[in-house]
């Protein structure tokens, strides 16, 4: 039980996952926490990434790791810079606000 | 053994923060908690073998990403009370969904197993001689040159989309007017004053500047 394997990370990878959508539907009118959401889940597709590059000997996965940090800190940027002018435009950050294009 | 319990702790800090952070109240507590989640992130990586991006990790996550979730989060003046009005309504169906989707990951990572010839599919094997860092570093500049190109392009297109996004035009700002400029015709004259008088101000003589637009006519009552 205590040598750390595969499944290990791979279950806290899942466990993070989860928790990262239950997030997004928990705080339908906090469009910063819903980003932070989006970012647990990237961190735990990173985790699976760096888990199995671990166990296979293979550094591609590292290298594919590398590439979803540079566009989630990308996502987020341009996420929050939405949230801002959003919030410059309607006075509030909910999700259930954002109807202006319903037709 | 000892890798082995820390893995347990680092673990188990992490999805305890992470649950922090999608259920406090408020969310600049979420930004520290995401903070510890993406530090203990971090050390699960370390456990794993990848240094380099444990330590990208914390420099790019800690240092730069939550720190704009903490500014834009200090920045919006937002009624976070008002924020949590649907929390209770939205809970079942979020512990719903997250159920099965949770029972779905089991199943999979209980089903799977690799390919036979898995050990001849990789594309770059960790070399043993060298550490993690220098081991990446050669194969992203030169494998993966491309990739690495694009994804500074990537974060280029970000940065001027941010700024492009979030800048104001504030009407009191003085700009250059190139146009104006170009335009404007010589006007520079000659003096020539009577010697010892002098001219009126001795400064630069400068075009007039253009007549004041006459002020709106206020209408006073009237027609509808």
């Amino acid at each position: 039980m205590l040598t750390i394997g595969l499944a290990h990370y791979l279950t806290v990878g899942a466990i993070l996952f989860v928790l990262g959508v239950v997030g997004i539907f928990l705080n339908r009118k906090n469009v910063i926490v819903i980003l932070m959401s989006v970012e647990l889940i990237l961190l735990s597709v990173n985790l699976n990434f760096v888990a199995f590059s671990a166990h296979l000997n293979d550094l591609t996965g590292q290298v594919f790791a590398l590439f979803i940090l540079t566009v989630a800190a990308a996502e987020a940027a341009i996420g929050l810079a939405i949230v801002v002018i959003y919030y410059r435009n309607r006075g509030s950050i909910e999700v259930d606000d954002a109807s202006a294009l319903k037709g | 053994m000892i890798a082995g319990l820390a893995f347990y702790l680092f673990a188990f800090i992490l999805i305890a923060s992470a649950v922090m952070v999608v259920t406090s109240r408020n969310p600049v507590y979420s930004v520290l908690y995401l903070i510890l989640a993406f530090f203990n992130a971090a050390a699960l990586f370390l456990i794993a073998g990848a240094e380099f991006l444990a330590m990208i990790l914390v420099i790019v996550y800690v240092g730069a990403v939550a720190v704009l979730f903490l500014f834009v989060v200090m920045m919006l003046d937002v009624d976070f009370v008002q924020l949590r009005e649907g929390y209770q309504r939205y809970l079942p169906v979020g512990a719903v969904i997250g159920g099965i989707l949770f029972l779905e990951l089991l199943l999979v990572i209980g089903a799977w197993r690799f390919a036979a010839d898995v050990s001849d599919l990789r594309l770059s094997p960790t070399p043993a001689d060298v550490s993690n860092t220098e081991a990446l570093g050669r194969i992203i500049y030169t494998d993966y040159i491309y990739l690495f190109q694009i994804s500074g392009l990537i974060l280029l297109v970000a940065m001027i989309g941010a700024i492009v996004l979030t800048l104001r035009d504030k009407p009191t700002a003085k700009r250059q007017n190139v146009a104006d400029q170009i335009a404007r015709s010589s006007e520079v004259m000659m003096a020539q004053p009577a010697i010892g008088a002098g001219i009126r101000r001795e400064e630069i003589l400068r075009p007039l500047p253009p007549p004041e637009k006459p002020a709106a006519k206020i209408e006073h009552g009237g027609h509808h």
